[in-house]
């Protein structure tokens, strides 16, 4: 009765030799590494990147143990830190010739030093949160109330040109709260622009109310418009984060959206959080200004390369490398600008990027564009003082409306990029710290080897104590502790969860009361072996009898589990650990110790006595 | 080896009365200082920001607390883990920028001591904070109340409602020590005080299987006996258990450092407290709430078919 079909055994070895390979890469330990990756929309990081990048480690004489082309990052593996540091600089040097302007973020990083085999079944080791690899975490608040108070403001604009267009007139339009006011003489006026709203202005909701001698339209946005506008602002601003985090060479930034108006940004190993804030609150602009036609001609260009600029204006190097003189004079300014999406020419059907602006840019726009048909004008981004001409497209016709597009001499991609760079350019709506955490490296450290130890000599305690207690039942349950412990840390390295310090003491904790299954099994057999048992019915009814209570107990322990995930930070790396090692722990404890019991005393014919420690005092 | 050789059944339940009036005395003094001294909240509840500061030698607390009083901030500081890091602590201020706190008590401390290092930093907001104490409390809620259902589900509502009172209490006391002695109330303590909770009602069941099945077993047993020879049956058990769980908690307390310390601690009360509710305190409320054979155990049908969960015959 106390035995396993053969390929149960094979079943469970099976397991075991698969927790054992994934946790074999943590191990190794990590490599140092250069990380290099894009900072710009265009650039690409491919094949080409990666020979330029050997050839100019082999070029310098430095020595490299291993290239890893991944979609977005380029990954040079080093024997030491040494030659990780002179590599960043050489590979930083020659990818980056002007160091004012880099195009690829070269940051220093960390990789699994575990053999090729391993990466490629998918064999990691654990992740680590912040709190054990040091580093920077921020969650940022997205201020909604601004992003639709902005919103609205750029309606109300629309909405004051589209009526002085149909001539309908009005006594002012006024934001109270969030909501917009239009006053009017006379009812008819009203039906009027009432109309007006409800063909040109979907977004806005329209109710008509009555104040003393004026009649009045209170409009209101629309809940799905509120909802569009502040998804609308969420990606935005997490695009510019996007942005400004390349500037901090960070090797893996985790950049996300937390709630509905929330951002996390978590920088592992950034240690400088003065600079890292610093960045995260910039305020960048976009600007729309002609270029300058008359005097851009090839010798002015080229005197101008030289630092030669004329008198009021700017000289400019566009994306692809063509130079570009810039008047100094701004046309408008990125606030002007509502939306920025890709899309197609409806005519042409070329790829082409679709600006919105807001009532005042668009009459600014249509001004400008009347007075310069077939001149160019110029898009920048300013950040920092610096600027860089995003697009600088050939105005063909005078543009009314506030609808452009930009189209001609474009991919897909780069009508993409474009449209991002230009959206990223600047927050929708202010955003605030409302939480930031920075760990040093050396409390890190601190933290993996004081939890490692807890774990270490807890373990080794509970080996020792059930070895003596139960003698050769305590080793196997040891065994299957220790199992246990295999699955679970293979489970962590293969869902890739973050472990951090709550979770090692979860770790610790879950053997701990783990090995309640085994003391639970072990007690019942030595009270069937009281009772009279034979040893192989003890061993059959101990374990049979057991289970009931260990499921019955697991289970209230994992529904505790599973309402701990509900709280953030801490307690969820805690009870991720904790709800894992419930399930390893009910398989260890109940079917590994099982097996090696029946490995032990199943396959004997006669079995006159368990090592279970002393029963025979009754 | 063995500790308990146990050979006939102890009479738990003959002193019901007492257990359950220690009980009482005990939730009552918890429950007087959770009100009157209150938890000593960490910033993660309450905001503020709390920054960590290693030296080379020996930290001059107190000069730390003048210079930074001098700077005009207000703040609590004090060693800890060792003599050689200090941990700063200070509560949220209006018109404050937090993004630029840090950086000048970091800056100012290295005025004085070049070898101060920046070893963390914890700003948190104040919606972030009472956030953060909602979810806690709605945690310990659906907690209690899942347990419930479940062994409700399980076995009865008496036993549902016991195990979870009895559970309850030990997270009462824990909170009234902390309460007590001031020690800080943090997140990694939330944790341990629900997995304690886990941890006992787990406990309680073990008692609860036992009880069900003596009242399957022992047919001519009344309520009383039924439940003396189950806790009986289950005691060296529960010890052995709770005696590896703690070598984990001692460990994580000796060796884990002062980020596990409260931890280590919460789960040291939870573990005392546990052994001792679970067994003497959910069993007498079971058999005051008045459980009876009936409850589990369909009458015999003529014919003599056996009840599947009798036990094992020979």
């Amino acid at each position: 009765m106390n035995r396993f079909p053969p390929w149960k055994y094979a079943l469970i070895a099976l397991a075991i030799v698969a927790a054992f390979l994934y946790t074999l890469p943590n191990f190794f330990g990590e490599s140092p590494a250069v990380q290099v990756s894009s900072v710009k929309a265009t650039v690409k990081v491919d094949g080409a990147l990666m020979a330029r990048a050997e050839d100019t480690l082999k070029a310098a004489n430095i020595p490299y143990t291993g290239v890893l082309l991944e979609q977005t990052s380029l990954r040079v593996r080093f024997g030491d830190t040494d030659t990780q540091l002179k590599a960043k600089d050489t590979i930083d040097h020659a990818l980056n010739p002007d160091a004012s302007n880099p195009t690829y973020v070269v940051a220093l990083n960390l990789l699994p030093a575990s053999p090729r085999w391993l990466t490629a079944i998918h064999a990691l080791p654990m992740y680590l949160g912040l709190d054990l690899r040091g580093g920077v975490h921020f969650l940022l608040q997205v201020d909604m109330q601004a992003a639709i108070t902005k919103r609205l403001e750029s309606l109300a604009g629309d909405l004051r040109s589209q009526l002085r267009e149909r001539d309908i007139r009005h006594g002012g339009i006024t934001r109270e709260g969030q909501t917009l006011r239009v006053r009017f003489r006379d009812a008819a006026t009203r039906d009027k622009a009432r109309e007006v709203i409800a063909s040109n202005l979907p977004d806005l909701n329209v109710a008509e109310r009555e104040d003393g001698q004026d009649w009045l339209l209170v409009a209101t946005l629309k809940p799905e418009a509120i909802k569009r506008t502040q998804e609308y602002a969420l990606k935005q601003n997490i695009t510019t984060l996007h942005n400004r985090i390349n500037e901090l060479g960070v090797a893996e930034p985790v950049i996300q959206q937390q709630g509905a108006d929330r951002v996390l940004v978590q920088l592992p190993g950034v240690q400088d959080t003065a600079k890292a804030k610093d960045i995260l609150g910039r305020t960048a602009s976009l600007e729309i200004r002609m270029a300058d036609e008359e005097r851009m001609n090839p010798e002015a260009l080229a005197a101008a390369a030289k630092g030669q600029v004329p008198f009021g204006d700017e000289y400019y190097v566009e994306r692809n490398g063509q130079p570009l003189l810039v008047k100094k004079q701004v046309v408008l300014t990125g606030d002007r600008l509502t939306d920025a999406q890709p899309g197609f020419d409806q005519q042409t059907n070329e790829p082409a990027v679709h600006l919105r602006l807001d009532g005042q840019g668009a009459r600014i726009f249509q001004e400008v564009t009347r007075e310069n048909v077939g001149k160019r004008m110029a898009i920048l981004l300013i950040e920092k003082g610096k600027g860089e001409v995003i697009t600088a497209p050939v105005i063909r016709s005078e543009i009314p409306g506030g609808r452009v597009q930009i189209s001609g001499r474009m991919s897909t991609t780069e009508a993409a990029d474009v449209a991002l760079l230009l959206r990223a350019g600047a927050l929708a709506a202010p955003m605030e710290i409302i939480e930031e955490r920075t760990v040093g490296p050396s409390l890190g450290r601190d933290n993996i080897a004081k939890g490692f130890n807890a774990t270490r000599w807890g373990f080794v305690a509970i080996v020792a104590f059930m070895s003596i207690y139960y003698v050769l039942f305590g080793l196997i349950s040891s065994v299957a502790l220790g199992v246990n412990l295999l699955f679970l840390v293979a489970l962590l390295s293969l869902l890739q969860a973050t472990l951090t310090l709550p979770g090692i003491a979860a770790i610790a904790l879950t053997l701990g009361m783990a090995i309640d299954a085994n003391v639970l099994i072990n007690e019942r057999i030595r009270e069937e072996l009281r009772g009279g048992a034979t040893p192989q019915a003890a061993i059959a009814a101990g374990y049979e009898r057991a289970w009931a209570t260990i499921l019955d107990s697991n289970v209230t322990t994992l529904v505790v589990g599973l309402s701990l995930l509900m709280v953030p930070g801490a307690v969820r790396g805690f009870a991720v650990v904790h709800c894992l090692g419930i399930g390893t722990s009910m398989f260890s404890a109940v079917v590994v110790s099982r097996a090696i019991v029946n490995l032990v005393y199943g396959h004997r014919r006669r079995v006159a006595h368990l090592s279970i420690g002393d029963t025979a005092w009754t | 080896m063995e500790f308990f050789k146990i050979r006939r059944t102890i009479p738990f339940m003959r002193h019901a009365l007492i257990f359950n009036v220690i009980s009482a005395v005990t939730f009552l003094a918890a429950v007087f200082f959770l009100a009157y001294r209150g938890l000593n909240f960490s910033v993660e509840f309450t905001g503020g920001t709390l920054i960590e500061v290693g030296y080379q030698r020996s930290a001059d607390v107190e000069r730390i607390r003048r210079t930074l009083d001098g700077a005009g901030f207000k703040a609590e500081v004090q060693n800890f883990g060792s003599s050689r890091e200090v941990l700063i602590r200070m509560h949220l201020e209006k018109n404050q920028s937090s993004a630029d706190l840090s950086r000048k008590v970091i800056e100012i401390l290295k005025q004085e001591d070049s070898a101060a290092e920046l070893r963390r930093v914890e700003f948190v907001g104040p919606q972030v904070g009472s956030e953060l104490a909602n979810l806690g409390s709605v945690a310990l809620l659906v907690t209690a109340v899942a347990i419930v259902l479940y062994l409700w589900m399980r076995f009865e509502w008496r036993f549902g409602l016991s195990a979870i009172v009895a559970n309850l209490h030990d997270v009462v006391i824990i909170l009234g020590c902390f309460a007590f002695f001031q020690w800080e109330f943090s997140l990694p303590v939330l944790a341990a005080v629900l997995a304690v909770l886990g941890y006992s009602v787990n406990e309680s069941v073990v008692v609860f299987d036992r009880v069900r099945e003596n009242f399957r077993k022992m047919r001519k047993a009344s309520t009383v006996e039924v439940i003396d020879s189950a806790i009986t049956g289950v005691i060296s058990r529960t010890i052995i258990t709770h005696l590896c769980t703690q070598m984990m908690a001692t460990t994580m307390l000796l060796f884990g450092g002062p980020a596990l310390h409260y931890f280590a601690l919460a789960l040291t009360i939870g573990i005392c407290f546990g052994i001792y509710s679970s067994v003497l305190v959910a069993s007498p409320l079971v058999m005051w709430l008045g459980a009876k054979r009936d409850q589990f155990v369909k009458p015999l049908k003529r014919g003599g078919a056996r009840d599947e969960h009798e036990g094992a015959v020979v």
